[in-house]
């Protein structure tokens, strides 16, 4: 059952991505290009998908998952090296090919050998994170 | 296009339908980043099913739909370099950041929390900076 509405939302959340346009790599990069021609729709699409997230968030409150277990914590305070280090990272690859984890994926089947690439090296990336992220925060403390 | 805005909207709509599916029903947090993430790095293994089976939705879905509707134009650089370099950082930064787009972006600014307004600030002005400089200085991009 877990495994059966975890595709769906995977399947709705892909579903999403590509009426939204943000399978598009042009779109995204246009949205960053604050001094070409830029594109506001990513706005939109974050927009678009913040407000049910907020209503679903106001219906975690005194219940518990439909499936069982628990609803996430609530958010950590600190805000630390990592946060702000991984950030700019991410933000500079996203920038550079105009692709994140989500949208990648959800293009994988009709980005041809250049998604395969990215989302392989995507993975080498995550592989090779945790000791990162643990040099950081120790640095920090 | 001049509608560009209506379908972001409306797919935005969706992605927070599919964050809100997986938060309500199975208790998780839609982040993209993390469920990847997860498997690449062996953390996530206790629940390797149910990240697989989101995966097997966000790739499948959009599969099925380009193969119905036609694949929709991703402008994907061919730029080698680029593309590995850029999965690299994606990669690294989302997993030292512990979020990306989604999970950071839509489940965490709309719980208004303080690490995911952060870390949307940061990404999107290193991404900003990064089409700047690689596209209207350098001209890689």
């Amino acid at each position: 059952m877990r495994r059966l509405f975890a595709a769906l939302a995977g399947g709705v959340f892909g579903t999403g991505l590509m009426v939204s346009g943000m399978v598009d790599t042009a779109k995204v990069r246009g949205w960053l290009d604050i001094f070409g021609a830029w594109d506001p729709t990513l706005a939109f699409v974050m927009g678009g998908a913040i407000a049910p997230m907020a209503v679903a968030w106001f219906f975690t409150r005194g219940r518990t998952p439909r499936l069982g277990g628990s609803f996430p914590p609530p958010p950590e305070q600190r805000l630390g090296r990592p946060l702000i280090v991984g950030s700019v990272l991410f933000g500079m690859g996203w920038g550079l090919a105009g692709l994140c984890p989500g949208p990648a994926l959800a293009s994988a089947s009709f980005n041809g050998a250049q998604g395969l690439v990215f989302l392989a090296a995507m993975a080498l990336g995550m592989y090779a994170a945790p000791p990162v992220r643990a040099r950081l925060s120790e640095t920090h403390a | 296009m001049e509608q560009d805005w209506v379908y972001g909207l409306l797919g935005g709509g969706v992605i927070g339908l599919a964050g809100a599916i997986y938060l309500l029903i199975n208790g998780r947090i839609m982040g993209a980043s993390g469920i990847v993430g997860g498997l690449v790095d062996g953390s996530g293994r206790n629940d390797g099913g149910e990240r697989l089976a989101f995966l097997v939705g966000l790739v499948g879905v959009p599969a099925v739909l380009a193969l119905v509707f036609g694949a929709p134009e991703t402008n994907i650089t061919g730029n080698w370099a680029v593309l590995i370099a850029a999965g690299l950082l994606v990669g690294v930064g989302t997993r030292v950041a512990n979020g990306c787009t989604s999970g950071h972006g839509v489940c965490g600014i709309s719980r208004l929390s303080l690490r995911g307004i952060v870390a949307t600030v940061f990404y999107i002005g290193a991404g900003g900076l990064t089409v700047v400089l690689f596209r209207h200085i350098l001209g890689v991009i």
